[in-house]
């Protein structure tokens, strides 16, 4: 990995996660001069973006298995799936954090009204029917 | 309204100086970005152990979203029309009329809600900055500067990202100059600028922000040899370095950025000294670098055979060299 900020030594990684986005960014010529040039990104950050996905996704896949046995509902699944923690899903819902905690029990989850379900649904880029109907498998 | 310059798409490095340079651009202010990052006093670092983001602390290489903003309208005479929305149909309504008759704005949104960014980067992050300069139909002509392209947005999903709920909400902010000053007198700008800066890294009351913040964050990260759990080491170092490297920084946590400011204003005000605190700084930024490289090695390791002692000396040295730049920008007579 080249580290001295030069431009000839950007960092052209070509990471997976920029999805062949090109980064502009600011670093020195043979002369010593800032210039603008762009980067196909740096294997580093593509690391530890992967690191913190995979994290959520072991998290969903493990929720996934307790929906299944009835021990949590689909929202925790969903949360998970989108890459938020039970916090950050309260104040993306504008709910309170035990709000969600309650819809995360099966039973309540059950009786949640189709208006409160919409909205996680639109907050998960899903459809009602999707939460309603968990798929069971991933 | 002033005739604006058509707006030309450029790609930056950081979203919200990018928007402000680009807006300034269209109403006859040409600076570049690295003056306008710098001039508004960008730059910072900041660990907030107390405000966790998904469990973890608030960790900041740069002053708060919309500071630039701020800062544009306290050290470059600029003055900017902001408003936030309680409806979000005005909000739209507003956007279109103004698109409509030729303003080119700015918009708060969160990039979990914009459909062209790459899927892997659309996380709950409620202030990234985009321009609007059209509209054709349903659909917003959006010059992003994280981009190196134009997109377009259409109007539902612009809506979504205008008025994401949560930390930091944008609750449908828009700005956009209405006044700029074309013939500012940088020097002074700069001047004030950079003192700032100087004294929030060198005497910030409180030990999480600044030089000693930094100094604070390697101690934190040797403490982590105590845990028991390299998951979790792993997952805190590799948090560290998205907020150092992830797209919008520059690199280096905006230490690239700051270096070519001072090199700019070295040569607009004629000081050798002042391009010597651009290497001092440049170097910073490469330290910063090799700590985020080796965090990355850190976060593949497998066995957790690596030396957190080791990882939080990189810190520390990141620390003493800021502290080396700041002290020698402190003893330049401007």
């Amino acid at each position: 990995m080249g580290v001295i900020m030069k431009i000839s030594e950007v960092p052209q990684d070509d990471i997976k996660t920029l999805n062949g986005v090109k980064k502009a960014l600011y670093a020195v010529d043979d002369q010593g001069c800032y210039a603008k040039t762009t980067t196909g990104g740096w294997e580093a950050e593509e690391v530890v973006l992967n690191q913190v996905i995979g994290d959520f996704d072991e998290k969903a896949g493990e929720t996934a298995s307790r929906v299944r046995n009835n021990e949590t509902s689909p929202i925790e699944y969903f949360m998970y799936k989108n890459w938020m923690d039970s916090p950050t899903l309260a104040q993306a819902m504008g709910l309170y954090h035990w709000q969600v905690k309650r819809h995360f029990k099966p039973s309540i989850f059950k009786k949640l009204d189709d208006r409160t379900l919409a909205g996680y649904a639109t907050l998960f880029r899903t459809s009602v029917d999707v939460l309603k109907n968990f798929p069971g498998e991933d | 309204m002033a005739e604006l310059k058509p707006l030309e798409h450029r790609h930056y490095a950081h979203c919200e100086s990018g928007v402000v340079t680009a807006l300034l651009r269209c109403h006859g202010l040409d600076l570049s970005e690295p003056m306008v990052f710098g001039i508004t006093g960008g730059l910072t670092f900041a660990y907030i152990p107390f405000i966790k983001i998904t469990n973890m602390p608030l960790i900041s290489y740069r002053m708060l979203p919309g500071s630039i903003i701020k800062g544009a309208g306290k050290n470059l005479d600029v003055q900017f029309r902001t408003r936030r929305y309680r409806e979000k149909e005005k909000a739209l309504a507003e956007l279109t009329t103004l698109v409509d008759r030729g303003e080119i704005v700015g918009l708060q949104t969160s990039v979990y809600w914009l459909p062209y960014f790459p899927p892997e980067m659309r996380f709950q992050f409620n202030a990234h900055n985009l321009i609007v300069y059209g509209r054709e139909g349903d659909e917003f002509l959006i010059s992003d500067p994280v981009f190196e392209h134009p997109v377009r947005i259409k109007a539902d999903d612009l809506q979504n990202a205008r008025f994401a709920r949560g930390r930091l909400a944008p609750k449908g902010f828009i700005y956009y100059p209405v006044r700029v000053n074309p013939s500012i007198d940088l020097r002074e700008a700069i001047k004030k600028s950079i003192k700032r800066t100087v004294r929030m890294m060198l005497y910030a009351p409180i030990p999480f922000i600044g030089v000693k913040g930094i100094h604070y964050m390697g101690r934190q990260i040797e403490r982590l040899k105590i845990r028991e759990d390299p998951r979790y080491v792993r997952l805190f170092l590799g948090h560290i370095v998205r907020m150092q490297e992830e797209i919008g920084t520059g690199g280096g946590g905006f230490r690239f950025i700051y270096a070519a400011f001072l090199q700019e204003a070295g040569r607009l005000m004629g000081s050798t000294r002042l391009e010597e605190a651009s290497r001092m700084m440049t170097e910073a930024g490469d330290m910063w670098r090799r700590f985020a490289s080796a965090c990355a090695k850190a976060c593949k390791s497998k066995t957790g055979d690596f030396d957190v002692a080791e990882i939080a000396q990189l810190v520390q040295k990141c620390a003493i060299q800021e502290k080396h730049v700041y002290s020698h920008l402190k003893s330049i007579k401007l």
